[in-house]
């Protein structure tokens, strides 16, 4: 299946084909039209025939990669890549079934097909598991490749793409096609950052959607809303949030006749993470749990009852959910309340729900320390952990984030919270935390940055640039003294505003990374990761 | 608590200052009549030193200051009464105390007050005749050769010792006012094109200087807002004006964007003596990650700022203003509860600092300690222990 995959994408990419034939196919596929079983094994035919020319102009070397890619595809990515490929007749099934007047001909015709093709889909398994083993022989000969750590070659995820034509395209045909709104651009992007998104609050996607709305489940059009407005922001209460919407929908989901649970379910959800990828860019974490809930659902045997199976990923959300977070947390307090002893003073940044959780462990545990949070413009997060820190009696002082070098020889520890940690060492936090490290270690104050296993994400960064989200630019403005500098920052022509979210710290500042696995360095964050692969 | 205090008596002392003023006898001399026009210039000078100093950063320009404060110190010149240079310096250490008094954060006051003495100094010198090269060097040996103290030696009375102390002073402030102008000068010096050049908060300097290079070259300027006045919106808007590329970011994503900067020129409110600088807050992060990423940083100041004094006492360097600009009182639950500081400036240390660029030309931080020898006396440093 992963190969006939690879070459629909070939045959969208390559549609400057002398065949006509393939042409019109592939026109009528995208239009969602019917093809006929016909049809559509002569599309794959000419693919297949397509495929062979180019391997053959290219070379043995590539095409022992192109097979070892295809192969691993095959068994890592099963689940993901036959929705992804049937996300296009599902919905038009979905839309068409709204207007039941000419579904029910079109349906079972389909149905059919797709029992076929996953008929077929087994052998061509069956077949690359035997090839698989031949191409992992000659495979240990290179260096480079191996075989059972060898990661599938990411596609780049769309957020970052805002400058490609081509990739917007992509994505607008995408969205169209899940029925998903939208959502444009708005102001004068920094040139620098101009591979990036950036949205206005103002205008958030659920104004495109129409009421009632039949697409999307209202429980996920209230979290983008949600998540749209920043009113729920912090990347343990997202993701969270998007568990229980999740919870939700897998309630209120019924499977339709003549379709499996494991595969429908799946199905269904791509538009609904597509709309919340448009409302806010998924956090590393959003990424992991819905991973994780994707592979649960496909494993769900085909003979389990609809309602043991809905009953199953009910408690299956739940106990990621208290793993993963809530006893995470517990586990992060024990360790990091030995990090603090009496007369420290620590220093926080921003409002992270870990670290607000561990000083409140430690003050309950009588452990004597003031605390001093520092706080920056423009979201002022700070003022949030202020509140319950002191409300649970803990002295505490506050300053800006300019302020810094004032403050800094007064204190002991900086304990900060992460966003994700990347598998070179570096965390990705929300912006001015590398700030705090810097200055941090110019006095020689240690570091400790607590986080989750589950926000381990495998990709790599080194700045802050390639890969960030860009809020809100109007956030940046301020009246003072009844005066309003940057008001009509949109008519100057040369001004531009820049409201970074994330930035990333080196591995160099950090001292130590309090996980629920225990206390490790900030390199051996792919060491968990392989650790986490293998148990998975 | 301590911040509050300082505001109260501010004001306690400047309603004194008022009533001083309202006390003074309607009933004139004709001689004294230019006395009391000086004593009332006086106290209009410093009750307006008190006033702008408190609030967000400094309403007034230094530049400004300076000028007025020298134009009121030759203006004590020539109507004060004194007989011989002595006297004069006498004077003008006194105003001088209480002008610093009035605002210790405003050191181009105090340093203005230096340049005076020093410029009566030269001229008592070269009005008796001895070369002033010999005067200033402080060596052992004329520690040990000397004996007597040279103050004996200002008694003596000029007739046109007044004359050339008053040109003197109207030289200074030629110079005074042509500072930006020598500063922005040197702007093509250090700016090419397609540069991306960092700054923090507003200087005028700075502001002079960017524009100054931005009529031949083209370059972009990202500005840090720097809160809580976020004086960096005013100083996006004025570049803007002049068809520069300019972009604000907010003070913490200062590390975040350093990577792509090529320079960072920022003005200060003061050059300490050991080479290093008060400047706002922020600055020296600022400075940290440039020297992260060496990245040159450049200050913009001219010689008025440059001022004797170093960095050591813990209790006149900061400067701290009302914290409801950090903690508004919409917060008012947990304002009780919780230490908000607000300070308003930020050491750095002379090892993070690459060029000095002020009116006589560009200069290493290791080299402010000579510059000082030059401007002013060694006796002087100190005001408040003057003779």
């Amino acid at each position: 299946m992963a190969d006939s995959d690879g070459r629909q994408v070939d045959s969208i990419n390559h549609s400057t084909e002398e065949d006509v034939k393939l042409q019109e196919v592939v026109q009528a596929k995208c239009e969602g039209k019917e093809l006929t079983k016909e049809e559509k094994q002569r599309l794959r035919k000419e693919k297949k025939q397509h495929k062979k020319n180019k391997k053959d102009d290219r070379g043995p070397p590539e095409k022992e990669k192109e097979k070892e890619k295809a192969s691993v595809l095959a068994p890592s990515k099963p689940a993901t890549q036959s929705p992804a490929h049937k996300a296009a007749p599902v919905p038009v099934n979905a839309s068409a079934s709204e207007s039941p007047v000419a579904a029910e001909k079109p349906a079972k015709s389909k149905a059919e097909q797709r029992a076929e093709r996953r008929a077929r889909q087994d052998t061509e398994r069956a077949s690359k598991q035997g090839k698989k083993e031949g191409g992992q022989q000659s495979a240990s000969s290179k260096p480079k490749a191996t075989p059972n750590e060898l990661q599938p070659v990411k596609r780049l995820p769309e957020h970052i793409q805002v400058d490609d034509p081509a990739a917007l395209k992509k994505l607008a045909k995408k969205l169209e096609r899940q029925q998903v709104p939208l959502r444009s651009d708005y102001g004068y992007k920094v040139s620098l950052f101009s591979h990036l998104h950036q949205y206005s609050r103002k205008n958030p996607p659920t104004q495109q959607i129409s009421i009632p709305a039949t697409v999307i489940h209202p429980s996920i059009v209230r979290l983008g809303l949600q998540y749209s407005q920043g009113i729920i922001a912090g990347s343990n209460a997202r993701s969270v949030a998007l568990l229980h919407a999740f919870k939700q929908v897998i309630q209120d989901y019924s499977t339709p006749p003549n379709e499996e649970l494991s595969r429908d379910l799946v199905n269904k959800l791509s538009p609904y993470i597509s709309f919340l990828s448009q409302c806010r860019p998924l956090s590393a974490s959003m990424g992991n749990a819905i991973k994780h809930i994707k592979k649960e659902i496909s494993n769900i045997p085909s003979q389990c009852k609809e309602e043991e199976a809905k009953r199953r990923l009910q408690e299956c959300i739940d106990s990621y959910i208290n793993e993963k977070i809530i006893l995470a947390s517990e586990a992060i307090s024990k360790y990091a309340i030995e990090k603090i002893s009496d007369g420290d003073v620590i220093l926080v940044y921003g409002c992270s729900s870990l670290v607000n959780h561990i000083l409140c462990e430690a003050f309950e545990k009588q452990r004597k320390f003031r605390v001093i949070v520092v706080d920056s413009r423009p979201r002022l997060e700070g003022r949030e952990a202020l509140r319950r820190l002191v409300k649970k009696g803990i002295r505490c002082t506050y300053v800006l984030i300019s302020a810094l070098s004032y403050i800094l020889p007064e204190v002991s520890k900086v304990f900060l919270g992460a966003h994700a940690l990347l598998a070179n060492g570096y965390v990705m936090s929300r912006v001015g935390t590398s700030q705090i490290a810097l200055v941090a270690k110019a006095y020689n104050v240690p570091v400790l940055v607590c986080c989750e296993t589950y926000k381990f994400c495998e990709r790599v960064q080194t700045d802050s640039f390639v890969s960030n989200e860009l809020d809100d630019p109007d956030d940046l403005i301020v009246t003072r003294n009844g005066k309003t500098h940057l008001e009509n920052w949109q008519t100057v022509k040369s001004l531009g505003l820049l409201n970074l979210v994330y930035d990333v710290t080196p591995p160099d500042f950090v001292d130590l990374v309090i996980t629920d696995l225990g206390m490790i360095p900030c390199t051996s964050v792919p060491v968990v990761l392989r650790v986490k692969n293998v148990d998975q | 608590r301590l911040h509050s205090l300082h505001v109260l008596s501010d004001r306690f002392q400047e309603t004194l200052a008022r009533n001083q003023r309202f006390t003074e006898t309607p009933v004139k001399m004709p001689g004294a009549d230019k006395e009391t026009d000086l004593s009332e210039r006086i106290e209009s000078f410093l009750s307006e030193l008190k006033r702008c100093g408190r609030g967000a950063g400094s309403l007034r320009d230094s530049a400004e200051t300076a000028r007025e404060t020298t134009a009121l110190l030759r203006r004590i010149t020539a109507q004060a009464r004194w007989g011989n240079a002595g006297e004069l310096m006498e004077i003008i250490r006194k105003e001088g105390r209480r002008m610093t008094a009035a605002q210790p954060s405003e050191t181009t006051v105090g340093n203005m007050v230096r340049r005076v003495l020093k410029i009566i100094r030269e001229e008592y010198a070269r009005s008796r005749g001895s070369s002033e090269e010999t005067d200033q060097q402080e060596s052992l040996h004329k520690l040990l050769t000397s004996g007597g103290s040279s103050e004996d030696n200002f008694r003596q009375h000029f007739a046109h010792l007044k004359a050339n102390v008053i040109e003197a002073i109207n030289e200074l402030l030629t110079e005074l006012e042509g500072t930006t102008d020598n500063i922005s000068m040197q702007a093509l010096e250090h700016i090419h094109s397609n540069e991306v050049i960092m700054t923090i908060g507003r200087s005028r300097t700075v502001e002079a200087f960017l524009k100054d290079a931005a009529r031949k070259r083209k370059f972009h300027v990202i500005v840090a807002e720097c809160a809580p006045f976020c004086q960096g919106h005013e100083m996006a808007t004025s570049l803007c004006k002049e068809d520069i590329e300019t972009t604000v970011i907010p003070d913490a994503a200062i590390f975040a964007v350093m990577s792509r900067v090529n320079k960072v020129i920022i003005g200060t409110q003061t050059v300490l003596a050991n080479g290093g600088l008060r400047a706002v807050n922020g600055t020296h992060t600022l400075a940290l990650a440039a020297k992260h990423h060496s990245t040159p940083l450049i200050v913009c100041a001219p010689m008025f700022k440059l001022s004797p004094q170093f960095p050591n006492e813990e209790d006149t360097f900061h400067k701290f203003v009302s914290p409801h600009e950090v903690l508004p009182f919409t917060e008012g639950e947990i304002l009780s509860k919780v230490n908000a500081h607000c300070p308003v400036f930020d050491y750095v240390p002379p090892e993070l600092i690459t060029l000095f660029i002020s009116n006589i030309g560009g200069n290493a931080p290791s080299y402010i300690y000579r510059l000082m020898s030059e401007l002013y006396h060694p006796e002087d440093h100190e005001l408040y222990t003057g003779k």
